[in-house]
């Protein structure tokens, strides 16, 4: 009875420097979050919101035992928080919840000190922990808006992560049903064999040439992979030029090339067109201040060998005599034979 | 206009008609694609050409499926996270009334090239309002009201909304608390 008496006469309008008295229900309103201080740290007044985290009335308690001061550090008594003067300080409230507060302590009156206290960036937590609601927080705070941004980039957040979930697999889905080599420009393996699918469907008669590079390795190894992509480049850029426009050239990784070549099946002809491209590819291509020696060997197979050819059977075909050449000395072409298979 | 307007619009339709009314509104509208994305930013006409599209798919008149959408859009359960971002608006569905004002500058906040049509409320009396919804926009009125009407549910508020002759809606508070409102706490986790 005779402390609830003493709050009352102590609790009493706050006064600023100015000499503007605030009533204790108005720095509620406008400070939820606030501890009024007499000079031995004694609570005289404590916001509604920090009798809500505390769980029960602050006033008449000591505020050391309320809260402890992390920064400025040394900070122990009333004297250490009335000399802190008014800068920045850290405070956790002395709980099992633990509750870190912004805070400063600014003289309020004759041998008054109001502590004010937010939230600061630990916001969201505290809102969750302590179940607070719209109206624990003062009209003109922030908080409010703080926590419907964070809630909203969160959301806008999660969209974008799907969206950039979905765009992943339509890259990897358009890797896969991509039909050109990358590097080169060349056809990859897979329009290759729908070319070959497609021109088998029609009947008409074609040559297939399998071309590997001979001595590639060597460049790719003692002048880089810039080198090796180099030649690549340059030998597409060759095998484009000594076809037609109505022929196909792959590329089917590594420096294997393969080339369709529609509508001949004289041998005799086929094999000029593959001494052109073996005599191009033997000269050297430079890269930089250097030069690259390769040469090419190649296999060839005819679509008319087999009564019903299929893709897989003409490209082995092909290898086959494109291995014949690299036994018989490298940089020239062999046609396939079914003798070259025993 | 911002992908996540015209694919709201889609889980609309997704959500209360099915997939394949959705794929029909999609030949329809001639889109050449089978999804909105919600990140995108799209031509503004091509908003328009989606709703008509659901007005001769649904066989409904446009002015009533905006306002559907409206209410889809903090009713349905798959909302949530919009139904949320508009309660931090207010305490009361009458203080919500009063952000309505910040809405344009709320949406930005979220996400910054979304640009809301700004409402324009006027306080006829303690509980009569008039909302004047962005003339020139079709079907924005319908819209507005039906996301009100939701909120009002929301926030278990009786209300009377009238949508007049130009684009201004006619909002009066019969009972602030009609029924117990829908749970909201701030420091919900969500995501």
């Amino acid at each position: 009875m005779s402390e609830n008496r003493m709050r009352q006469d102590q609790t009493g309008p706050a006064t600023t420097g100015s000499g503007v008295m605030i009533p204790a229900a108005a720095l509620d309103a406008v400070c939820p979050l606030h501890l009024l201080l007499d000079r031995r740290g004694r609570v005289l007044n404590a916001g509604p919101t920090f009798d809500k985290l505390l769980g029960a009335p602050a006033a008449g308690r000591d505020v050391m035992q309320l809260l402890q001061v992390l920064r400025p550090q040394g900070i122990g008594d009333m004297a250490g928080l009335a000399a802190s003067d008014g800068g920045k300080l850290r405070l956790r409230l002395a709980a099992p919840c633990a509750t870190v507060f912004a805070g400063t302590c600014q003289k309020a009156g004759p041998g008054q000190y109001l502590l004010a206290l937010s939230f600061g960036i630990q916001l969201a937590q505290a809102v969750q922990r302590h179940a607070l609601c719209a109206s624990d927080f003062a009209a003109t705070d922030l908080a409010i808006e703080l926590l419907y941004l964070s809630e909203a980039k969160s959301a806008a957040m999660v969209a974008a992560q799907q969206l950039s979930h979905r765009l992943a697999g339509a890259h990897a889905a358009a890797e896969q049903e991509a039909q050109t080599d990358p590097l080169t420009g060349l056809c990859n393996r897979r329009a290759l064999e729908q070319r070959l699918t497609d021109l088998i469907a029609t009947g008409q008669g074609f040559a297939l040439m399998t071309l590997d590079l001979d001595f590639f390795k060597a460049v790719n190894d003692e002048m880089g992979h810039d080198a090796g992509d180099h030649v690549l480049c340059e030998v597409a850029q060759i095998l484009r030029e000594e076809t037609r426009d109505s022929d196909t050239v792959a590329r089917l990784g590594g420096d294997e090339f393969v080339l369709i070549i529609g509508d001949i099946q004289d041998q005799a002809l086929l094999q000029r067109i593959g001494q052109r491209i073996i005599t191009r590819l033997s000269e050297p291509i430079p890269f930089g201040q250097h030069r690259c020696q390769i040469a090419a060997s190649i296999g060839t197979a005819l679509s008319r060998d087999h009564r019903q050819p299929t893709p897989a059977q003409l490209l082995k075909d092909a290898d086959i005599a494109l291995y014949a050449s690299k036994a018989a000395g490298r940089a020239r072409q062999t046609f396939f034979s079914p003798a070259l298979t025993r | 206009m911002h992908g996540l307007i015209n694919r709201s619009i889609q889980r609309f339709v997704v959500d209360e008609y099915g997939q394949d009314i959705w794929q029909r509104v999609v030949r329809q509208a001639d889109l050449g694609f089978a999804n909105f994305e919600a990140m995108w930013l799209y031509e503004d006409a091509l908003t328009g050409k989606t709703l008509r599209a659901c007005a001769a798919v649904l066989g409904r008149p446009q002015c009533e499926l905006m306002e559907d959408i409206g209410t889809y859009l903090v009713a349905h359960p798959n909302n949530q996270v919009l139904r949320r971002l508009l309660r931090f608006g207010g305490q009361s569905f009458a203080d919500f009334l009063l952000s309505l004002d910040e809405l344009p500058q709320r949406a930005r906040m979220a996400i910054a090239q979304l640009d809301i049509p700004p409402v324009d409320l006027q306080e006829l009396t303690p509980l009569r309002y008039r909302l004047c919804c962005g003339a020139g926009i079709d079907g924005y009125a319908p819209f507005v009201a039906g996301v009100l009407r939701a909120m009002a549910d929301d926030y278990g508020a009786l209300v009377l909304i009238e949508q007049g002759r130009g684009a201004w809606l006619d909002i009066t508070l019969l009972e602030a608390r009609f029924h117990t409102p829908r749970a909201f706490v701030l420091g919900a986790k969500t995501g």
